[in-house]
């Protein structure tokens, strides 16, 4: 699904970000490499700074120091057609309320230019298994419709890098299967997917591999054969250094 | 900034010589007709307004280079010159009340351009709230305000001779008498040059306050 | 040409949200309403208004039924953080200014049709003396006051104490435009109508349109980045 342009990128390199505000600290000397065909975990306790580093992913939030390169390039050589190839699930979802499923499917589709619309929107709509209430505004939806919604949002002009904030939550098991099953879709099909979740549970299985920031620094840990959970909380028991 | 700091005693000095002997030169200088000796507030109204207009151009032309460069010295340079802006324009809002009701009979007008000044003052005391109580992240915002708050400044101007008002017009400059202009020029010159020591200091201890924080975020490192 | 169209279909967006619910439209013309009658009580003698307060209540009502409507636009892009997701749409970032002062501007230009009028009944004024140079000056003033408050609006969207914050910046900067409005609309009302000095404080306002809105285009980008 992805479509090659000339801003796409296999490889996402994060050299040396930080970010603080005022005395704050919320990202220190975060560097890790990110590439085409892999879903990596991001945990980390609350505060760590996983959304800080989605937030420098995604070029809205630019680091205190440090750059970001996609592929060779960074997010000012690259321009606004960057964007186009980076889909965001936010903490806060990005739908509007007042619109219905299919309006914020098209919206947001007009906005990316994506192709053939009226078709990719009922493909999406399809997968989020929304067809049914397609019409009815989003605010009158649960938790768990509105984060199936919001996550074909991110994914409907087929971006490469994939970022998701939180994505399993509010969804049911039957739900939260069918969205790993896409991710592994998505990966397969060569998109770069990171992830931060506390659900282990989810990842188990999922991941391909595992950062763990804690306090704005960030930790590959290797976790062959061990489960998530435990690889996870054994690493925040050790000292950082 | 080197370079700047140690002119900084210089351009001191130079500006207290100056202030020493400037109220003699106004003194000497002859009494205007019209207004008597009030007008002569004039000799530090003018310079006060020409320094806190300097301060909010320093603050915009800042301000601009912050918001694309995200230069850490231009930061400092536009916070410096806003305060400059407020401090200057202090002084012009208090000595053209005092001078107006001697010349006028009234504390103030609602002219366009006595208006506008104060617009343009309140405009950098927002500047400066906007940095104290905005959170993080105020220093772009406030850098918007300083390029808006700068843009509005060429409004004054046209619109003082665009409307004709009791306020003396700026062309007053250019006619005035030698013994006049003189010690305007002197006065002037004083008032620049404390203008420039109080933006390199206020600029330098700027600095040393973000150095200070960047001290505190390295600690965790 | 795609910034253009990106604007037109934020813009768009929030005038089919502000069709269903109408919400904005009815409490911001409510508010201007109150507002015209609060002023209007405070600057009446004896049963008829003072002259020139007709001019002056005018654009006061603009400048805060405008504030509110701001607020309460920009409120709506928190609620599921949306303007971020606009602005990670891979166009201009000018384009979303450029969108969301758009939609402002329909709707607070669809309130001033109505109080204009209201105006002009409360206050006896001569509405239809000068229609078209009292309708131009109502559109550029509003249009200054909007490219303003739309870009500070967007910016202090994540601030604190942003209600306060809102007014505290935007009425400084939006003086010329109350100004020239006010005076501009005053020359016309008044008994001896001038309507040179309403087109010289016309220009005044076009100018003002065209500094400012550029100056927005220019740096909302850079201002919104964090």
């Amino acid at each position: 699904m992805p479509v090659e342009t000339s801003s796409d990128f296999d490889a996402v390199d994060v050299r040396e970000a930080s970010r603080h505000y005022g005395r704050r600290r919320a990202l220190s000397r975060v560097s890790l490499t990110l590439r085409a065909g892999e879903i990596v975990g991001l945990f980390g306790p609350n505060g760590a700074g996983k959304s800080t580093l989605l937030g420098i992913l995604s070029t809205l939030v630019r680091p205190s120091s440090g750059e970001v390169r996609y592929g060779a390039r960074t997010a000012s050589e690259l321009g606004d057609a960057l964007r186009g190839r980076i889909g965001v699930l936010g903490h806060d979802l990005f739908l509007y309320g007042d619109l219905s499923a299919r309006e914020n499917l098209e919206f947001f589709g007009a906005l990316y230019g994506v192709p053939d619309l009226g078709a990719r929107v009922q493909a999406a709509l399809g997968e989020a298994r929304l067809e049914d209430r397609a019409n009815d505004r989003v605010a009158s939806f649960s938790r768990g419709l509105r984060q199936r919604l919001a996550l074909e949002r991110a994914l409907l002009h087929g971006p490469r890098l994939v970022l998701l904030d939180e994505p399993f939550t509010g969804l049911d098991d039957e739900s939260a299967a069918l969205l790993a099953a896409r991710l592994r879709r998505l990966r397969d099909a060569g998109a770069i997917v990171l992830m931060a979740t506390h659900d282990f549970d989810s990842a188990e299985g999922l991941v391909d591999r595992l950062i763990c920031l804690r306090s704005g620094k960030a930790r590959e840990l290797t976790f062959a054969g061990e489960r998530l959970r435990d690889r996870y909380r054994r690493a925040l028991a050790e000292e950082w250094s | 900034m080197r370079l700047a700091n140690r002119v900084v005693p210089f351009l001191l000095l130079a500006a207290a010589a100056m202030f020493v002997r400037a109220p003699f030169m106004i003194e000497a200088a002859p009494i205007e007709s019209t207004m008597g000796v009030i007008q002569k507030i004039f000799y530090f109204h003018v310079p006060s307004a020409a320094a806190s207009f300097l301060g909010a151009f320093v603050c915009g032309i800042a301000s601009a280079i912050y918001l694309w460069r995200r230069s850490r010295t231009a930061d400092h340079l536009a916070v410096s010159g806003a305060e400059l802006a407020v401090v200057f324009g202090l002084i012009v809002l208090v000595t053209g009340p005092l001078w107006a009701r001697k010349a006028w009979g009234v504390w103030w007008q609602w002219d366009v351009r006595l208006t506008m000044t104060l617009v343009m003052w309140m405009i950098f005391v927002a500047y400066l709230l906007l940095r104290r109580f905005g959170g993080p992240g105020s220093e772009v915002l406030s850098a918007a305000v300083g390029v808006f708050g700068m843009a509005l400044v060429p409004f004054i101007y046209v619109s003082v001779n665009y409307w004709r008002t009791i306020h003396p017009n700026t062309n007053v400059v250019r006619s005035l008498p030698p013994e006049m202009s003189e010690p305007f020029r002197w006065a002037m010159i004083a008032f620049m040059l404390l203008f420039a020591a109080l933006l390199i200091v206020r600029t330098r201890l700027e600095a040393g306050r973000a150095a200070l924080e960047e001290a505190y975020v390295s600690l965790e490192d | 040409m795609r910034v253009l169209r990106a604007a037109w279909l934020i813009a768009r967006k929030d005038l089919v949200v502000e069709a269903r619910s109408r919400e904005l439209a009815y409490t911001t013309l409510f508010f201007a309403v109150s507002c015209v009658l609060v002023f209007a009580f405070a600057f009446v003698r004896e049963g008829r208004a003072i002259e020139d307060a007709a001019a002056g209540i005018l654009w006061v009502t603009l400048a805060f039924s405008g504030t509110l409507a701001l607020g309460r636009a920009f409120e709506r892009e928190r609620q599921a953080d949306t303007l971020r997701a606009l602005l990670l749409a891979p166009t201009e970032r000018a384009a979303v200014y450029l969108g969301k002062l758009l939609g402002l501007l329909v709707l607070m230009l669809a309130v001033e049709a109505i109080i204009v009028p209201i105006v002009g009944l409360l206050f006896a004024a001569p509405i239809g003396r000068a229609p078209l140079l009292l309708g131009a000056l109502v559109v550029t003033g509003t249009i200054g006051f909007a490219a303003v408050g739309t870009m500070f609006a967007a910016m202090l969207v994540r601030a604190h104490s942003r209600d306060v914050l809102l007014p505290m910046l935007l009425y400084p900067i939006a003086v010329p435009v109350i100004i020239a409005g006010v005076r501009g609309t005053a020359a016309i009302f008044a008994q001896e109508p001038n309507l040179e000095a309403a087109q010289a404080w016309l220009s005044m306002l076009v100018f003002f349109d065209a500094v400012f809105v550029t100056l927005a285009l220019w740096t909302f980008g850079p201002v919104m980045s964090e």
